[in-house]
């Protein structure tokens, strides 16, 4: 037999919608069949009558007064239902966790948090790229750890993030360090005069972490991706970073880690390493490096080595090379290119090797990639090294290192060229040998260097001499010969070629300036701002973000809309309009 | 074409907007194209044969008031017929809640948007409990509308004049300091109306009686400011309609069975899908079971940057939001996510008066995957019931979607 009782608390002011609250935690009881809760004003009166729930108590009521019915199965349930009120309304008060507002979208967070220059992304990957545009639109840096990005969305990503001065570091980057907030997976890494610039996670995280092992420390550790060095990315990320730390203060050594580059794309992240004006220790892991040092460049075999350099050549800086030596303004514009004319074909190998860390490529009858191989020996073509010793220069004549003459016309040839700077020559002294070679090459080289003065040129012959003073033709002597006719004279042929080389670079340096960098520099600001971040996707993130005491927002992010490819479409092309 | 620009100046417009309450006289005689044989209704356009319970109830009950049926089977007869036909408010630059039944002989508010120019209408709230709106037409309906148009409406009529005009946009501003959201709670907004109108009702009545009765009547109904709202709300998205290439909602209306939207820069045209059923609290001896799905001109609230959207400044009802204060500025907080403005003049206190979320973008709406939040009342699903709850309601996404899709081939984007 159902019961209903009745309360009426005379004035008990709450809004409507905690009494329909209440009421609804009342009938929810076991045992309640229907129950009222009301302000007693005519209306909800009407409203009890209809649900049958107007007790004569209820009808008495005036507007200001509380009205509780309950309908229950029985009387104790009833009253212990009407007795549960207060408790009720006390728990509603207390309320529940208070959530916090996670935005919807990149752009809520930016506006909340104006200061976040950086997005971090591991969304899937055929979203992520679509965020990663929003984040450049909003102008902000881009932490890329999604995968599975399309390598035309990387192109297009870098390039409009290197017309705006911003940074993608990714996609597939795993980890970075920037102003000591690590970004992703890293380690703790104190600070110190270290940047490095890394195409590899784990490179990057094995080479932070022996640095700190060996006592030094970071200015920051920065991600590209790993695809950054393919040739169709063109290794953007990478050079934004070394001309970044080129340019901070605090960066005394820059350390630059990746798989074997693209040979192109190498070739021109040298260029830029060699450009940055302090030591870039580099390791391309397992790339055969020209030298262990090239001017400022410094190779590494390994990871640990290279994170040992580093922190030697922090703590101990190399003297700046002097580039005024080179006496520049000597030449003719237009002169260039280095000719070798070598009798030994080891010494002629070697220099091709060494010259690989200072010039694009030189041409030969013997050369270390078939692509540069000279179409007519006889005729020199670009920077060219001839070895004379070869077999079809020796067929029917003696070897170059017993007759001069082949050489020395040879010699007269590349001095009559206004292109040519520089002419290097070997000479082999010893036993079986020219008794004295210097006395027919030494006037060849005082002739061929005036024959370029008078057509208001300037040669530089340098020459490397191999050999003792115990030998037959006595070295000195020779020396004396090759210097009086003005030569630059080595018994190095590795300190020979490398005047050539740092000769001939800066020739061509000077003659064709590096194009205008079409890439807008990244604000330093970015390394020494304290970093604050917008987060879209692994939460994990956000929480280790906060963990190292660094702003971070996290997006509440969805596909966008759900994923709908033509709606996308349609998104995407307004955005553009 | 610049959607952005586009969009600045239509939300430019929609806040620069400034309502006006300047009058009430017959529907018949101010509201353009409105005629003998012609109702208004909330919502896109609907028939007899497709209306819900509570649309059905209250055609009749106007039908009925304006002496042309006895019953149900009367109206019903006249609207299949033609005699009697049915067009949206929003055609008619009007508004109405719930099923936001006009007919011609009922007083109506008169808006004007001193800005611009453009007038908007909306007619007189009944109150709460059994009303015509919610679809009720039981004799004390009928009587209580018979004696707010020969009582009432001349006197407000008169009032309204000697006060020289209630600007609704400041009262407005004022009203979302005090607690009001704008939809569902206008009890602060009332008030101030009821205060702004009292000495110029003192005024003109002929009796002090009178005057007492309707100053009673407007002061007891924290819903009296509502139907003005909903007018000042018309007017300022009417001002925001029509702007070539804007993507910004300029109309969301429900008529109990499909949710309606239209956008600014593509016309008259409608985008509708089904109405969805309120999430919300019921009345004592209801349940969802009962609840009509969702009903009403009134989401021109939200489409102007308040209602749902200002749900942050009207902790007291946060209830119909799951729980906490925190919930409501939540709630707000989300609908910054979907729309192109922060009002100049609608503010927020307890988000630091930032400016309300104005004017809903279908790009956002779509990419977001967020749908408008609306605060709205529920309807009982029979007609002659009236409300039965109150809650929470969003607007199917499809609609916008296919908004989007045709935005796109307008455009040819």
């Amino acid at each position: 037999m159902a019961v209903t009782k009745v309360e009426v608390r005379s004035g008990a002011y709450y809004d409507s919608v905690v009494l329909m609250q209440l009421q609804r935690s009342l009938a929810a009881l076991p045992g309640v069949l229907d129950a009222g809760v009301v302000m007693g004003t005519d209306a909800n009166k009407d409203v009890l009558a209809q649900s049958d729930l107007l007790t004569p108590e209820a009808q008495a009521a005036g507007a200001d007064d509380l009205v509780i019915v309950v309908r229950a199965e029985d009387e104790a349930v009833a009253q212990s239902a009407l007795d549960q009120v207060d408790e009720l309304i006390a728990a509603r008060r207390r309320g529940g966790v208070e959530e916090e507002y996670f935005p919807k979208s990149l752009e809520s967070a930016a506006e909340m948090m104006p200061d976040a220059r950086w997005v971090l992304i591991s969304v899937a990957g055929r979203y992520a790229a679509g965020v990663a545009r929003d984040a450049l639109r909003l102008d902000k840096h881009v932490f890329l750890y999604s995968d599975n990005v399309s390598l035309e969305d990387e192109i297009s990503l870098k390039q409009t993030a290197a017309e705006k001065g911003l940074l993608v570091m990714g996609p597939d980057c795993g980890t970075a360090i920037v102003n000591g907030v690590g970004l992703g997976f890293a380690n703790g890494v104190r600070r110190g005069p270290i940047g490095v610039v890394a195409a590899a996670g784990t490179g990057l995280q094995q080479v932070t972490s022996r640095i700190h092992q060996l006592g030094s420390g970071i200015t920051c550790g920065l991600g590209t991706g790993g695809r950054d060095l393919s040739e169709e990315v063109g290794a953007v990320t990478i050079r934004q970073g070394l001309d970044l730390l080129s340019r901070d203060p605090e960066t005394k050594v820059i350390v630059l880690v990746s798989k074997p580059p693209a040979p192109k794309v190498a070739e021109e992240v040298l260029r830029a390493a060699r450009r940055a004006g302090k030591p870039v220790v580099v390791e391309f892991i397992g790339y055969s490096a020209p030298a262990r040092q090239l001017d400022n460049l410094h190779f590494a075999a390994t990871l640990d080595e290279a994170a040992e350099l580093a922190v030697q050549l922090a703590a101990s800086p190399p003297a700046a090379e002097p580039a005024a030596d080179l006496n520049l303004e000597r030449f003719a514009p237009g002169q260039r290119y280095l000719r070798g004319l070598f009798s030994g074909g080891t010494l002629a190998y070697e220099a091709q090797l060494i010259l690989k860390g200072y010039l694009p490529g030189v041409y030969s009858n013997a050369p270390l990639d078939k692509s540069y191989r000279l179409a007519n020996s006889l005729v020199s073509q670009a920077h060219t090294i001839v070895d004379l010793g070869e077999d079809e220069f020796t067929v029917g004549r003696l070897h170059p290192m017993m007759d001069n003459d082949l050489r020395i016309r040879r010699l007269y040839q590349e001095a009559d060229d206004p292109e040519v700077a520089v002419v290097m020559l070997d000479v082999v002294l010893g036993y079986g040998a020219h008794p004295d070679p210097a006395s027919e090459l030494a006037p060849a080289i005082a002739k061929a260097r005036a024959q370029a003065e008078e057509a208001g040129r300037y040669l530089e012959v340098a020459v490397v001499v191999t050999g003792t003073d115990e030998d037959p033709q006595d070295l000195n002597a020779q020396i004396q010969q090759l210097k009086d006719a003005g030569a630059w004279v080595e018994t190095s042929n590795e300190a020979m070629v490398r005047y050539v080389g740092r000769l001939v670079r800066a020739l061509d340096q000077a003659a064709n300036p590096p194009p205008a960098e079409t890439m807008k520099p990244v604000d330093l600001d970015v390394l020494h701002q304290p970093l604050a971040a917008i987060n879209v996707g692994l939460e994990s993130f956000t929480e280790s973000l906060k963990a190292q005491g660094a702003p971070v927002i996290q997006v509440d992010w969805r596909p966008p809309a759900g994923g709908d490819e033509k709606l996308m479409a349609i998104l995407e092309r307004m955005k553009k309009k | 074409m610049d959607i952005e620009k586009a969009n600045a100046e239509a939300t430019e417009r929609m806040m620069e907007a400034r309502p006006v309450l300047v009058g009430l006289a017959k529907a018949r005689e101010v509201i353009p194209g409105m005629r003998d044989n012609l109702l208004l209704h909330a919502g896109p356009p609907i028939t007899w044969k497709r209306a819900s319970g509570p649309m059905r109830g209250a055609i009749t009950g106007a039908l009925i008031f304006e002496g042309k049926a006895k019953n149900e089977a009367e109206a019903q007869a006249l609207v299949e017929s033609g005699e009697i036909e049915l067009e949206p408010c929003h055609h008619h630059q009007a508004v109405g809640p719930m099923a936001g039944l006009i007919a011609p002989s009922m007083s109506v508010y008169i808006i004007e948007n001193k800005t611009h120019g453009n007038r908007s209408f909306s007619n007189l709230n009944e109150g709460y409990g059994k009303v015509l709106r919610y679809g009720a037409y039981s004799e004390d309906v009928l009587e209580r509308l018979r004696w707010m148009e020969e009582v009432m409406a001349p006197l407000l009529a008169d009032a309204i004049e000697a006060s020289g005009g209630v600007d609704v946009r400041a009262l407005l501003a004022e009203a979302l300091h005090m607690g009001d959201e704008g939809h569902n709670r206008n009890k602060a907004g009332s008030l101030i109306y009821t205060k702004s109108l009292a000495p110029h009702i003192a005024k003109v009545a002929k009796s002090p009686d009178v005057a007492a009765e309707v100053i009673r009547f407007l002061g007891d109904n924290a819903l009296s400011v509502l139907n003005p709202v909903m007018a000042a709300c018309k007017a300022m998205a009417d001002a925001a309609h029509g702007i070539e290439g804007s993507t910004i909602v300029s109309v969301m209306a429900r008529n109990g069975t499909d949710f309606g939207i239209r956008v600014s820069g593509l016309g008259d045209r409608w985008f509708t899908g089904p109405a969805g059923i309120p999430k919300g609290l019921w009345f004592p001896g209801f349940t969802e079971e009962d609840a009509s799905p969702d009903l009403g001109d009134s989401t021109i609230t939200e489409t102007a940057g308040i209602g749902g959207f200002a749900m942050a400044a009207a902790p007291a009802i946060v209830t119909f939001v799951s729980g906490t204060p925190k919930d409501a500025l939540n709630a707000t907080l989300e609908m910054y996510e979907i729309t192109y403005a922060e009002h100049k003049y609608f503010t927020i206190p307890p988000l630091d008066f930032r400016g309300t979320p104005t004017g809903i973008d279908i790009r956002k709406v779509v990419e977001k995957g967020i749908t408008p939040r609306v605060n709205t009342g529920v309807a009982h699903k029979e007609a002659g019931v009236g409300q039965v709850g109150a809650g929470l309601v969003r607007p199917p996404m499809s609609i916008f979607q296919e908004a989007l899709v045709a935005f796109a081939e307008e455009y040819g984007i």
